[in-house]
């Protein structure tokens, strides 16, 4: 229907046209800071030297890319099942449940190597039983999964308050989060680490868990891509009469999918209590299961684009908390609109740009692009 | 025949196309008779739809000009090409279920802010074309609730309601019965009486040979032949199209029957509605015999196949597959069937058949995903999987030879031929074929009807669903008739033609 326009080489798709996203994001964001009466080059300076301007900075953001890889790794295996998991933030609260329990019950009795494994497993478990509730509801019960997961949110939230002000606080306590973990129960910082080799930096919260995060990124990719069960499950969500047809369970795929989902998510859980806080604490997730959503969105859903949406926005994160506190006209919510804005054009408006990078690379190489893979089909019968 | 004109309605000349690499239509030269019927033949990609679309405005060409009745058109879009009274006719019908035929018709040409005024000139419209075309269809009656050919009849009436003098068809057969696909002769003979000028895109030789005037035949994007109908013959056309000597018939030595493969007693399926899908089914297939499945689509013959694919389970009777029974209380997956050794062409290859996102070398493996050796210590051999793929590619002549590319970028023949191979390469002794050559093109349904019979020969058992009579004819050792879920003639292919199994196929016993 439409005219000839070439589709765009891949690395063009890959490279350039997230660059440019981010890029008239940045000129959007520009305007507003201005209209506020702050120099736009010089918040933008202070944005990236608070990300990435010190070993500390660079720890931070790290830490927050942490938490943006576990949930936006979840939210993409839910959808190569096709399914929309919106419930990465109750997933990773139970999650958080799961590992802090887990601890709590064992830090007095075993050394930190057999406790920090079995936390790590019991938050997986935790949030992936969160996730498996919706997503037995709408395999057998036919339930949306979307509605279900979100309420599954409110229920989380919920039943977590109701757990530290009336179960898990701690005795003699004012405020609602449990005991003090032992170090049995504690993440080694990457600071530490480090300093053990004798590489010196300054602490930050980055911890441990960005191994597991990367180890994530690769188990996810060789289970999607190279095992049969990953196999079955992108065909689920490109194609569900493929599915039945090649013998698979939609069912029993639907809970696979979903439960690994979730035990991903739950694994914001390990980062942020048994790598930070050192104890159960409420609120904890704040925002990052939806955040996962986005990371998802603009990583293609692969585990590789995932790691660099997700380092975008650790240091959108990052940085903006460091802008808010040197520019005091800049406030908290200013920075979520400037991260807003950056999902709104990698996400939603992924594909504004494209017709005109499309006509600038025809203007710049049309002798030479001739042959590269056709628009579209020729014929249709 | 009818007198020749030599009035031209539509002359194309030197109408050339690319898209990227894909040289689709080139230097084409072309003249439509007024008044007359001109069939387009041509194989799957020849650039036939290409060609129709340039002319319906769909596609711009990259060169070459467009005259309607000798004056010359820049087709902006199709609103250009209805305003110069051209139409078009798609093969998937543009019908919106829910609303009657007179909404459907009126729907983008309502005529003004209120429908009431438009749709009660269009009542008066509809009923004098009805009349003057022998197009009759209730107006009132809900599109959902009309046959195939009555929803066809409709999107004709949608054209000529328009103005249009000069249809285009494309591939209108593909979903009739052979009653309907004459009935819908006739009315394209009465819109010829009456000056309409039509082109018709099809590949089926017999519909070019009966109905129309003038032919051209397509290949590789190019009008390689015209021929007045009169002065040729599906022999000749065949070899045009393909561009080599082509059997029309198959030859086949008489079947040698084995044992018992797969047989089913009494087999039912109601669905959840509570409707009886399938009723008392009596069945048994024998390796080293095809027995083809006719009936006019929708009575039962999808409902069959998923039946004995185990994508779904039966709800009463049994079916026993190499030795497993199976019935209601223990189905067998498509997972165990395959096991057993059965193996299933979908009939809907894009819907079930393949996964239209995943490169081709993922389509083919898939339901044998988790089997050797594609499959290792729980991971899938990559490179493995590629071979076989190029492996079948040859093997079946699946154009292009990539296996990298993604499943939807081959044509349909092609498609169906990577998903014939697939299975086939299982060595099944139970093959269930769903329409071996729907929109496949001639050369390939040549070839498939040739593997089909070398499978038979090794023993293989093949039960073949097909809405082509001509192919149950050709194909089958045994014929059974399908009818409102019931086995309704069961045949020896010797004893059976084209009209006795039309009138089972109608429910009438011959």
């Amino acid at each position: 229907m439409r005219l000839v326009r070439r589709a765009l080489p891949r690395w063009a798709e890959v490279a350039v046209l997230p660059l440019v996203n981010v890029a008239l994001a940045f000129v959007i964001v520009g305007v507003i800071v201005a209209v506020i009466g702050v120099d736009p080059l010089h918040a933008l300076r202070l944005l990236v030297a608070g990300a990435l301007g010190s070993s500390e900075a660079i720890g931070y953001t790290l830490y927050y890319t942490t938490n943006f890889i576990f949930t936006g790794l979840a939210v993409a295996v839910a959808l190569h099942a096709g399914l929309f998991n919106i419930g990465g933030e109750g997933q990773a609260y139970i999650g958080g449940l799961g590992c802090g329990l887990a601890i709590l019950a064992l830090d007095h009795l075993l050394p930190a190597w057999a406790t920090i494994p079995l936390a790590i497993l019991a938050a997986a478990l935790f949030g992936a039983a969160w996730a498996a509730v919706p997503a037995w509801l709408q395999a057998w019960r036919g339930s949306h999964i979307v509605i279900t997961t979100i309420m599954f949110n409110f229920l989380a939230a919920a039943l977590m308050v109701y757990l530290m002000v009336n179960v898990l606080i701690a005795p003699g306590s004012m405020t609602p989060q449990s005991r003090s973990f032992t170090s049995a129960g504690k993440l080694p910082q990457v600071h530490e680490v480090l300093a053990a080799m004798g590489i010196q930096v300054t602490p930050s919260a980055l911890n441990l868990s960005i191994l597991l995060a990367v180890a994530c990124c690769a188990g996810v990719w060789v289970f999607l891509w190279h095992t049969p069960w990953g196999y079955a499950l992108r065909t689920m969500g490109h194609n569900p009469d493929a599915a039945v047809y090649a013998g698979t369970d939609l069912r029993h795929m639907t809970m696979l999918a979903m439960c690994l989902s979730g035990g991903l998510a739950g694994f914001v859980g390990v980062n942020e209590l048994m790598g930070v806080h050192q104890r159960i604490v409420l609120d904890f997730p704040a925002g990052y299961g939806f955040a996962g959503i986005a990371v998802a969105l603009m990583g293609r859903s692969h585990p590789l684009g995932i790691v660099l949406a997700a380092l975008l926005f650790g240091a959108l994160q990052q940085g903006g908390a460091e802008l808010a506190f040197d520019i005091p006209s800049i406030t908290r919510e200013m920075v979520v609109v400037i991260q807003g804005l950056v999902i709104l054009f990698c996400g939603a408006l992924a594909n504004l740009p494209r017709p005109w990078l499309q006509s600038l690379f025809a203007l710049l190489s049309s002798p030479r692009v001739r042959g590269e893979v056709p628009a579209q089909r020729a014929e249709g019968s | 025949m009818s007198p020749i004109s030599t009035v031209r309605a539509i002359e194309l000349s030197g109408i050339d196309k690319s898209f990227g690499n894909v040289h689709a239509v080139r230097g084409v030269e072309l003249a439509i008779e007024k008044g007359a019927i001109t069939g387009i033949v041509g194989e799957n990609g020849a650039g036939k739809s290409t060609l129709m679309s340039i002319l319906y405005g769909l596609y711009r060409p990259d060169a070459g000009e467009i005259r309607v009745d000798g004056r010359r058109v820049e087709m902006e879009g199709p609103h250009e090409a209805i305003a110069r009274g051209i139409g078009m006719v798609h093969q998937h019908f543009m019908l919106v279920d829910t609303f009657t035929v007179l909404e459907n018709v009126v729907l983008g040409a309502e005529g003004g802010p209120l429908l009431a005024g438009g749709l009660a000139a269009a009542r008066v419209e509809l009923a004098r074309l009805g009349r003057e075309f022998g197009l009759a269809v209730d107006p009132d009656a809900r599109v959902a609730d009309l046959s195939v050919g009555e929803q066809q009849r409709v999107e004709i009436l949608k054209v000529l309601y328009r103005g249009a003098r000069i249809l285009i068809l494309d591939e209108p057969s593909a979903v009739l019965t052979p009653q309907e696909t004459d009935q819908l002769f006739r009315i394209l003979g009465a819109l010829k009486e009456r000056g309409v000028t039509i082109i018709l895109i099809t590949h089926k030789l017999r519909e070019i040979l009966a109905v129309t005037d003038q032919v051209c035949v397509m290949r590789q994007g190019r009008i390689v032949a015209e021929r007045r109908t009169a002065e040729t013959t599906a022999e000749e056309l065949a070899e045009l199209m393909v561009g080599r000597k082509v059997r029309l018939d198959l030859a086949k030595a008489p079947p040698q029957r084995g044992p018992v493969l797969l047989s089913a007693e009494h087999l039912g399926l109601v669905d959840r509605r509570g409707t009886r899908r399938l009723d008392d089914i009596n069945l048994a297939l024998r390796g080293g015999e095809i027995v083809g499945v006719a009936g006019v689509s929708g009575n039962g013959q999808t409902e069959l196949l998923q039946v004995l694919s185990g994508i779904r389970a039966p709800t009463g009777g049994r079916l026993v597959v190499c030795g497993r029974e199976i019935d209601a209380a223990r189905p067998a997956d498509p997972g165990e069937m395959r096991d057993l050794g059965l193996a299933h062409v979908p009939e809907d290859r894009l819907r079930q058949g393949l996964v239209a996102a995943f490169r081709a070398a993922e389509s083919s493996i898939l339901g044998y995903q988790k089997d050797p050796p594609f499959c290792r210590h729980y991971l899938i051999d990559g490179p493995a999987v590629t071979a076989h793929c190029a492996q079948l590619m040859e093997r079946f002549d699946v154009r292009p030879r990539e296996p990298a590319l993604r499943s939807s970028g081959f044509s349909g023949g092609n498609q169906q031929k990577l998903v014939l191979a697939r299975e086939m390469a299982q060595q099944p002794s139970v093959l269930l074929v769903g329409q071996p050559t729907r929109g496949v093109d001639i050369g390939a349904i040549e070839f498939i009807h040739r593997e089909l019979v070398k499978r038979r020969d090794a023993g293989c058992a093949i039960l073949v669903v097909s809405v082509e009579l001509e192919e149950i004819l050709s194909l089958s050792d045994r014929i059974v008739v399908m009818f409102g879920g019931r086995i309704v003639g069961d045949l020896p292919a010797a004893n059976a033609d084209e009209r006795t199994l039309g009138l089972m196929m109608a429910g009438e016993h011959a």
